[in-house]
């Protein structure tokens, strides 16, 4: 990574405020993702965690503050942004198969009216690889398990061969097996200098898969390093001592503290 | 009636005479049929029952305004009330705590009401009536001048709106997959999905204006919704429900034209029941989601896969 690139931070948030219905989901939120890191996103049901992806995918409009990405405007280097939504968010019955889900992330690169054609099939086909999904190619979405359906989107982002990924809870509802391969898939991107934001819910996991976290309860609780943030101080102000799992993690990152 | 009667007698005569109701039984159904596809997906089969319905005062107004009968400010009076329709139940819908279903039930109603009202008041002046607005008049059809191909004018401007919008499709086809598929990836990858949603509403208002007159208000939904719905029955693939969808609506448009000759009934009905029959043997006999597979094969590889 060269000096240049990291002054100008992946994705840079000032004072952004969101509402819906005049009820705020997110105020005064600032940060700067530098180049390259892995940020996992955590906090509470109703934190605003989605509503912060989808701002920056400008799927949300915000009221107040800025969203920069590579240091402009997300309309000049959306071919450059990758986005994995939650899975529930589409209907599986859909008559599609795995490689055309695949393919749309090659959409935003061909222009309009032009088809998908041998080499977008092909780096979708890498993309599957990548997954474990080749074999599934040309299998009717709705015959996937919620594992695999999750990984095509992976396989989908992928395919947009992106510099900055957002990922909305790429990990619900898929085995633990899964989740150590798509981990260390996405530790692999990270390796080649992209940078990554994923919603996570596992707070247990959370703090071995990242390097970067960021602690959302409508404001910025904490963020930085994992060893920096995450503490059971951060983490109890974030979840409000709420959670009877999060005192035990959080007992247990006291003990490694002391 | 025998056999003979009811299904050979009534090809031997009067075919040149039921030519022109065949092409135009199934250029509606095919063009309703393709734009059905995305409704059906989309789950917004609805908003076709609600188009159909609200662009009768934009024709009326048309009517009135350019004092033709005219197809082009037939078109515009429809593209106008459509994307109105379409407008008026997004706002309902967003700036109160009404759901759509209710939004919709409100607008087309309504739009509706309003063209029933300018009908009864202009109707003698525009030539149209509301026996014909509700149920069209195909059969007379065969009663016009012939311009091409044994064809009348209507019929003609209808088979070049199928075209059109199979082209579209076909050059659109990535557009449309991804933003009725998923609508926020569309988004982050340069397609605007609400723009895409309005022109397809654009083209809706077109095929329905232009079927308006030939099925009327109330069966041009079964038009839009029948091949779409028995397709996707019968695939998993889009190219192909697309094509299936076709191919329903020229076997219902022919047997639709065959009740018509054999029964002396109204051909745009007869084609909505040949359209239905068709449906149910798909939904009785189809290879993947039939119900005759629920009941001789209840467990297979592909729900074991799902489970997994």
């Amino acid at each position: 990574m060269s000096t240049e690139s990291q002054k100008c931070p992946a994705l840079e948030i000032h004072d952004l405020i969101v509402s819906y219905q005049k009820k705020p989901v997110l105020y005064g939120v600032d940060l700067a993702v530098p180049e390259g890191s892995m940020v996992g996103v955590v906090g509470p049901n109703g934190a605003g965690k989605s509503t912060l992806i989808k701002t920056v995918m400008g799927l949300v409009s915000h009221a107040h503050g800025w969203v920069k990405v590579f240091g402009g405007e997300l309309r000049d280097s959306i071919k450059r942004v990758g986005y994995v939504p939650q899975r529930e968010s589409v209907d599986w019955d859909f008559p599609v198969s795995v490689m055309d889900v695949v393919l749309m992330g090659c959409y935003g690169r061909s222009g309009l009216i032009k088809r998908p054609g041998k080499m977008e099939k092909e780096k979708a086909m890498q993309a599957l690889v990548k997954v474990g999904l080749e074999a599934y190619s040309k299998r009717q979405i709705s015959n996937l398990s919620g594992g695999q359906q999750q990984r095509v989107f992976l396989a989908r982002a992928l395919a947009q061969e992106s510099d900055l990924y957002l990922m909305d809870e790429p990990f619900a509802g898929v085995d633990a097996a899964t989740e150590v391969a798509i981990v260390d898939l996405l530790g692999q991107i990270r390796d080649q200098g992209k940078t990554l934001i994923v919603v996570h819910h596992d707070l247990a996991t959370a703090r071995e898969y990242f390097d970067m976290i960021l602690l959302l309860n409508m404001r910025v609780v904490g963020f930085g390093k994992t060893n920096e943030v995450f503490n059971s101080e951060l983490l109890q102000k974030t979840y409000g001592g709420r959670l009877t799992v999060l005192s035990e993690i959080a007992g247990e990152v006291a003990k490694q503290e002391r | 009636m025998s056999f003979y009667k009811i299904f050979i007698s009534p090809w031997e005569n009067h075919l040149s005479a039921y030519w022109p109701i065949f092409a135009m039984a199934f250029f509606v159904t095919a063009a309703c049929g393709l734009v059905g596809n995305y409704l059906v997906l989309r789950r917004i089969s609805l908003v076709g029952d609600a188009i159909s319905h609200s662009v009768l005062p934009g024709i009326v107004i048309a009517f009135i305004v350019a004092d033709s009968r005219s197809s082009l400010p037939m078109f515009i009076g429809a593209l106008v009330a459509g994307v109105l329709t379409t407008l008026l139940i997004e706002m309902i819908h967003s700036r109160s705590k009404i759901k759509q279903d209710a939004a919709i039930g409100i607008t087309f109603t309504t739009m509706f009401a309003i063209g029933v009202i300018l009908v009864s008041l202009y109707g003698a002046d525009t030539d149209l009536d509301l026996d014909c607005v509700l149920f069209g008049k195909l059969d007379f059809i065969a009663s016009k001048e012939k311009v091409f191909l044994g064809l009348p004018q209507i019929v003609i401007t209808m088979g070049s709106v199928l075209l059109i919008i199979a082209l579209l499709i076909v050059l659109f086809y990535k557009e449309l997959l991804v933003s009725s598929f998923d609508p926020n990836f569309a988004a982050t990858v340069g397609i605007k999905p609400r723009f895409v949603h309005y022109c397809l509403m654009c083209f809706l208002s077109i095929v329905v204006v232009s079927a308006f007159s030939a099925v009327g208000a109330i069966l041009v939904i079964a038009m839009l919704i029948l091949p779409a719905a028995t397709a996707y029955l019968l695939t998993d693939k889009l190219w192909l429900m697309m094509l299936l969808s076709i191919v329903h609506s020229l076997i219902s448009a022919f047997f639709g034209v065959h009740i018509t000759v054999a029964f002396q009934v109204s051909t745009a009905p007869a084609t909505v029941v040949a359209g239905m029959i068709l449906f149910l043997i798909a939904w009785i006999f189809s290879p993947n989601h039939g119900l005759l597979r629920y009941f001789t094969n209840s467990f297979d590889l592909s729900t074991f896969q799902k489970e997994n």
